[in-house]
């Protein structure tokens, strides 16, 4: 244990030597990002596939911290198309948020710093937006606009001096200059109602405090689809929330989904909340996807071996008067990951493969992808 | 009353915090009303409800980490606290002439034997271990505490004893809680809780904190524990599939009451009370099949403030079957059959 954890400390020497690196290097990439005259040439380029929202391709975001570099995001690829709800999962540090904020540009910075790959937008005409090279100010257009999010702690995110009322005001006010006084206040007033808010007009009026976790989701919610963006990023949205909550919050997502046609990234831990609500799934391990397919393909069909330990560690029905089987290990440390299958020190069908070379993404059919040795193996036995 | 057939007995527990309103009166917040179970040996009783239900009230009550407001608690065939409160074969408080309730022998009894017996684990490992103290003397401090020792020698092989026991490393012995993970600690927790040997554990949301992968650790460890030790546990969580899975029965309070108790694949099958019908309903099944095909019953509405208590039944603002009665006063809970107990008017 001791042996392990003795790669996070390290040398006042050493630790000045990282930051001034980290300095150098995080301002040149600032003063990039900044930079608002910037030609556009260089961050718009075309989606591979027009029906997708979002093409995540190869995107490396890393962490450039006093005791090294943290890996948070290293080389994510998978699609959003239109109108999907696309789920993440994998175990807590497995960069879950960190994808999902590379998407916003919302990383801590300048630590935080995507720094490879492109995230491709879809803007229209089979164009798209590079999000990885796209200067702040552009972002700031299609932030809460185009591309929403929702936390799992909505006190955070809402501001607990101002009325909710002016709150969500404040987001189409900034994106839509056009509407006047009126309009805006209807259109807020609209959102609360569509959100499920019986007492809409009193609610206006509240301080956030004064909501329960429920109705303070509901009105995030409501805040993130006033400019009916083309996609909700919803970071555990009801892990903070009491189950019965949960299913009133989960349905009224479904629900204005098919209203108002966006695409939904749902980030949980939680199996149930996947299985019930995505298109598709991305399981992910160590800042990489292990593993992407349908629910079915998931479920039913696993291809990883991180994603069956996961499947069978969990109590579902089926295994009520069973033992569970535990993912054996401990949890991954990011500052040093290991050189060949992340998952390699906690996997009981490791080969000599696993230790040496990162698993290459295996095609098991048309929707289903995983990066894991025994596919290659299996395949080459004609299994 | 005392049944020998039951290890520990709880009836009609109250324990009603004072909370300051807004113009400086007190008044009561009622977190757990007239609260009623009973748990075998070696059984484990899973306690389930919506966040601020009076879970841990229920558990820290019944220790008497707080006092209770009444009721009667009985362990092990002694009763350890009695307010002297009277109640009819319908579940109603007795009371004289002038409203006032009839009371009978009180008996509050001094707890220190018998926290030897009963224990708790608590829900965050990361707060509840002491920064500052080793492993070894975090779960040596009971065994002090209780003088079950004779010299340090006994002491150091009763902990390496434990450690062993829940799974952890001989050598972890001197290290600090920091230097563990989540699983880890909750076992450090776990091990300082059976130092004492207890007949009974409170564990108030053991797993909750927990990723997934190492939950299933913890949740063996428990059922092993208790095939080894034979101890009894009232298992507090949220997470119905893990309750289901490490629960013989299963308790469902709503606000403070007691909704409906039975047999955990019973309770699972056949719910009754319209609350625990949509609490089942609402449980994200990890399965894409069953999620297809499965109906949820959304609740209506948010769950009401404890200090603006509906009156009568607490669940029926949310409730489809609420009729006039419901409004009037709480129903009994009942046995339905084979131990199936439902507090419900109308299911
Ligand atoms: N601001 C930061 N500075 C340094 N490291 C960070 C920062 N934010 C995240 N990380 C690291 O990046 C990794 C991925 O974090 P991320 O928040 O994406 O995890 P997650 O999958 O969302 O986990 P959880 O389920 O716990 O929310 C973690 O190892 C984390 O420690
Ligand atoms: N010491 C206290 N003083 C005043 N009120 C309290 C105290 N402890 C708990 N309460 C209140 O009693 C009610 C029950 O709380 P309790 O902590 O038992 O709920 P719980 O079911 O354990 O919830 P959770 O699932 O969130 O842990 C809540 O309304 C809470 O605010
Ligand atoms: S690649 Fe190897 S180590 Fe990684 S999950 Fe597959 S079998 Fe296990
Ligand atoms: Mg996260
Ligand atoms: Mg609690």
């Amino acid at each position: 244990m001791s042996k392990k954890h003795d790669s996070d400390y390290i040398s006042a020497k050493k630790s000045r030597q990282i930051s001034r690196f980290n300095r150098k290097l995080t301002k040149k990439l600032e003063k990039e990002r900044n930079d608002a005259s910037k030609d556009p040439a260089l961050y718009t380029t075309t989606m591979k596939d027009p029906g997708n929202v979002v093409e995540f391709d190869n995107v490396c975001t890393y962490f450039f911290t006093d005791i090294g570099t943290v890996k948070a995001v290293d080389g994510v690829t998978f699609n959003v198309p239109k109108r999907a709800t696309v789920g993440v999962v994998g175990e807590s540090g497995c960069g879950k948020s960190v994808t999902s904020l590379s998407l916003m540009q919302l990383l801590q910075r300048p630590t935080g710093q995507t720094v490879g790959g492109e995230i491709r937008f879809n803007i229209g005409d089979g164009k798209a937006l590079n999000i990885v090279k796209a200067p702040t100010a552009k972002m700031q257009e299609i932030r809460g606009n185009r591309v929403s999010m929702i936390f799992q702690e909505p006190m955070t995110s809402l501001n607990p001096v101002f009325r909710i009322g002016q709150q969500v005001n404040e987001v189409l006010e900034l994106h839509h200059p056009e509407m006047s006084e009126e309009e805006v206040k209807a259109r807020t007033l609209e959102m609360l109602e569509l959100v499920g808010i019986a007492n809409k007009e009193g609610v206006y009026n509240m301080y956030p405090h004064e909501l329960s976790g429920g109705m303070r989701q509901r009105v995030m919610i409501a805040m993130a689809l006033a400019c009916e963006p083309d996609i909700l990023i919803a970071d555990e949205p009801t892990t903070a929330l009491d189950v019965t909550i949960q299913a009133q919050i989960l349905e009224l997502m479904q629900d204005l989904q098919k209203k108002l046609g966006m695409a939904i990234i749902i980030v949980t831990h939680d199996l149930g909340v996947i299985a019930s609500m995505c298109d598709e799934i991305i399981v992910m391990y160590g800042g990489r996807v292990c593993e992407r397919g349908t629910a079915d393909d998931i479920f039913y069909r696993p291809a990883h071996e991180y994603t069956k330990g996961l499947l069978r560690s969990i109590p579902s029905t089926q295994n009520m008067n069973e033992r569970l089987i535990p993912i054996g290990g401990t949890p991954i440390n990011m500052l040093d990951l290991p050189k060949g299958c992340a998952f390699c020190p906690r996997c009981d069908s490791a080969m000599k493969i696993c230790l040496r070379e990162q698993p290459v993404e295996m095609e098991i059919s048309d929707t289903h992808h995983a990066s894991c040795w025994m596919n290659v193996k299996n395949a080459k036995e004609g299994k | 009353m005392a049944n020998s057939e039951y290890l520990v007995q709880v009836e009609h527990l109250k324990e009603y915090f004072s909370v300051r309103s807004g113009f400086g009166k007190s008044i009561p917040l009622k977190a757990v009303d007239d609260v009623s179970f009973s748990i075998r040996p070696g059984e484990t009783l899973g306690l389930v409800g919506e966040s601020g239900c009076g879970k841990t009230t229920v558990g820290r009550t019944l220790l008497q980490l707080y006092k209770p407001t009444g009721g009667r608690i009985t362990f092990d065939g002694d009763v350890l606290y009695d307010s002297g409160e009277q109640y009819d074969e319908n579940g109603r408080l007795k009371v004289d002439a002038n409203g006032k309730p009839v009371l009978g022998k009180k008996v509050s009894v001094n707890m220190l034997p018998y926290r030897k017996q009963m224990q708790m684990v608590f829900q965050d490992p990361y707060s509840s271990l002491n920064p500052r103290m080793t492993v070894e003397d975090i779960i040596g401090e009971p065994l002090d505490v209780h003088k079950l020792c004779k010299n340090s020698k006994e002491r150091r092989d009763r902990v390496m004893e434990l450690m062993e026991l829940v799974g952890l490393n001989a050598e972890h012995a001197m290290r600090y809680p920091h230097e563990f993970s989540g699983g880890q600690r909750q076992r450090i927790g776990i091990a300082r809780a059976l130092a004492v040997n207890p007949k009974f554990i409170v564990c108030d949301e053991p797993v909750s904190a927990l990723d997934v992968s190492i939950q299933a650790q913890v949740v063996n460890m428990f059922e092993d524990l208790q095939e080894k030790l034979g101890v009894a546990y009232l298992f507090i969580a949220h997470d119905l599939l893990v309750v289901h899975h490490i629960s013989d029965r299963i308790a469902v309070m709503y606000l403070g009451k007691m909704m409906e108790l039975a047999d955990s694949d019973e309770l699972n099958d056949n719910p009754i009370h319209p609350y625990t019908q949509s609490l089942l309903s609402a449980v994200p099944i990890p399965d894409p099949e069953t999620a297809r095909n499965s109906k949820r019953i959304v609740l209506e509405g948010d769950v009401p403030s404890p200090l603006h208590m509906p009156s009568g039944c607490p669940f029926r603002t949310r409730c489809r079957y609420a009729t006039e009665q419901c409004a009037q006063e709480m129903p009994p809970l009942k046995d339905r059959g084979n131990g199936h107990y439902v507090a419900c008017w109308n299911k």
